[in-house]
């Protein structure tokens, strides 16, 4: 059964449809990612799983609850089980690295302040920033931060993360970094892990499911290897980040001899 | 024509929406005040930041109205040989009106627009959305602090505005214009009624407090996570806060003064 149950969604900004009819299964103790070019809605999914925003249509079952049904109490009281990376870190920028780790535990665990502390040094141990604990957010880089962020996320020992964006301009080194973060920590701690991302071979090395999402729908799932070896030439574009093909490269207009044209006469 | 009244439906539609979610938004925050009283230290933390810090603004500001009011009532009073009464004037004007008002209007400048610029940046900064997913209500955990720390300075920064300010008319008064020391005081401590004028203006600067935090935390909490969008929000709280300001004003003093 899996822990993540979405079924027939539908929202709409405005009269702009983002999702129509989506169906996903996340599995419990597997990398499950959400991929697709920028603007799919990949954000908003995981905002609507969070109980943070409110489907128009259709069901999203987190651990067995409808997540939309579920009372304010009721909705806190599941979030403590999960826990999210945004792709800004989101850290809270008066508090100190330290802080910003403890800042859960203080606020749900009702322990006494020399556990959480040595909880919050192994917490930051695992992400490698223990020696950083007295740091300001902003003396952070965009990786350390995100790495902060996911000490802060598994405070409270979660049974699940999602991950936004992990990926989005890190350098090489903090790629790697949380590339294999984010893989041994589903492993050590048995998490269920999602991960939204379009940085493909970053996502591919270390999901066990991809979900592929364009234009309001599910375009096709699989492991990486059948997503690579997919006969969708849509597929093939998005895995190989290929610059033409069932995604234009030309945004829809007039013709370029239009547009000359329609300038000229203008003049 | 019609595309005048469409606009017009919609500004009047956008304007109701957003009546009705800055009430939604006080009814939470409000409901989330009585809690604050087992974590009271959230809210020492603010009236620092909302309260201490513009103390300074508004004893300079009070000085100076203070010893503007001096000079002009003086001259004024001087005329019918009533400048004995200096005292009264300054303390009058103070403590029923510009007390609460200016200081209100100040505070709006201060402590109002930081306000909004820090609940916004936390939004665009998904510092609320953080909190949310980690199951702590920001409505609580950071916007009700704020609120009770404007509820409760706003009229301690009115009063040190008011007694700062009377002080200033004295020294104008009598250190530079040479009105009787005495005559100031006594008349000042006679005609000023504890009940009628001093509690007036208490409950003055507690409106005005209580419109302006509001304001000020709704307009951060409901503004477009942009930098401009923080910025015109900013820009929102200080202009609706000095409309509400004069606008309750002159209400409160219409039911307080009305019928003397």
């Amino acid at each position: 059964m899996p822990l993540i149950k979405i079924r027939d969604l539908h929202f709409y900004r405005g009269d702009r449809a983002i999702f129509e009819g989506v169906n996903i299964d996340i599995y419990r103790g597997k990398i499950t990612a959400i991929m697709g070019p920028s603007g799919t809605g990949k954000t908003t999914l995981l905002r609507l799983i969070g109980g943070q925003l409110r489907p128009d249509r259709g069901t999203i079952e987190v651990d067995g609850q409808n997540v939309h049904e579920l009372s304010h109490k009721e909705l806190y009281e599941l979030r403590k089980r999960m826990g999210m990376l945004f792709q800004s870190g989101a850290l809270l920028t008066d508090l100190t690295v330290f802080d910003n780790v403890a800042f859960p535990l203080r606020e749900h665990s009702g322990l006494p302040e020399s556990m959480i502390r040595d909880l919050v040094l192994m917490k930051l141990q695992a992400v490698g920033l223990r020696g950083a604990h007295t740091l300001m957010p902003t003396e952070l880089s965009g990786g350390m931060a995100r790495r902060v962020a996911l000490a802060r996320a598994m405070a409270l020992d979660p049974m699940m993360i999602m991950y936004d964006e992990p990926f989005t301009g890190q350098d090489p080194i903090s790629m790697g970094t949380l590339v294999n973060l984010i893989h041994k920590m589903n492993e050590a701690m048995g998490l269920t892990s999602v991960v939204v991302s379009h940085d493909v071979d970053e996502t591919a090395e270390i999901a066990d499911y991809i979900y592929l999402l364009s234009e309001s729908k599910v375009i096709e799932s699989g492991s990486p290897v059948q997503l690579k070896r997919s006969s969708s030439q849509w597929v093939q574009q998005f895995m190989q980040g290929l610059p033409d093909g069932p995604v234009p490269f030309h945004y829809p207009g007039n013709t370029l001899a239009d547009d000359l044209f329609e300038q000229k006469a203008s003049v | 024509m019609i595309d005048i009244i469409r606009s017009l439906g919609r500004w009047g539609l956008g304007s109701l929406q957003r009546l009705g979610r800055g009430h939604l938004f006080l009814f939470h925050v409000l409901a989330g005040v009585p809690g604050l009283f087992l974590r009271f230290s959230l809210v020492v933390q603010q009236l620092f930041s909302v309260g201490v810090l513009s103390v300074l603004l508004i004893l300079i500001s009070g000085l100076f109205v203070g010893m503007v009011l001096g000079l002009q009532g003086y001259n004024t009073l001087v005329d019918f040989g009533a400048e004995e009464s200096l005292g009264v004037l300054v303390s009058l004007s103070l403590v029923r009106e510009l007390g609460p008002v200016v200081a209100g209007l100040l505070f709006a400048g201060r402590a109002g627009s930081a306000l909004t610029a820090e609940i916004g940046l936390m939004k665009s900064t998904e510092q609320l959305s953080g909190m949310e997913m980690m199951a702590v209500d920001p409505l609580r955990r950071i916007i009700a602090p704020r609120f009770l720390a404007g509820l409760i300075s706003m009229p301690l920064l009115a009063a040190l505005f008011s007694a700062v300010g009377i002080y200033g008319g004295f020294l104008v008064g009598h250190g530079l214009l040479g009105v009787d020391d005495g005559a100031f005081w006594s008349q000042m401590q006679v005609k000023t009624d504890w009940y009628g004028d001093v509690l007036n203006g208490v409950i003055k600067s507690i409106v005005f407090g209580f419109v302006v935090t509001w304001i000020a935390l709704f307009e951060g909490y409901d503004a477009t996570p942009t930098s401009e969008g923080v910025g015109r929000a900013t820009t929102r709280t200080v202009v609706h806060s000095a409309f509400a300001i004069l606008g309750l004003d002159f209400v409160l003093t219409a039911l307080m003064f009305g019928e003397g």
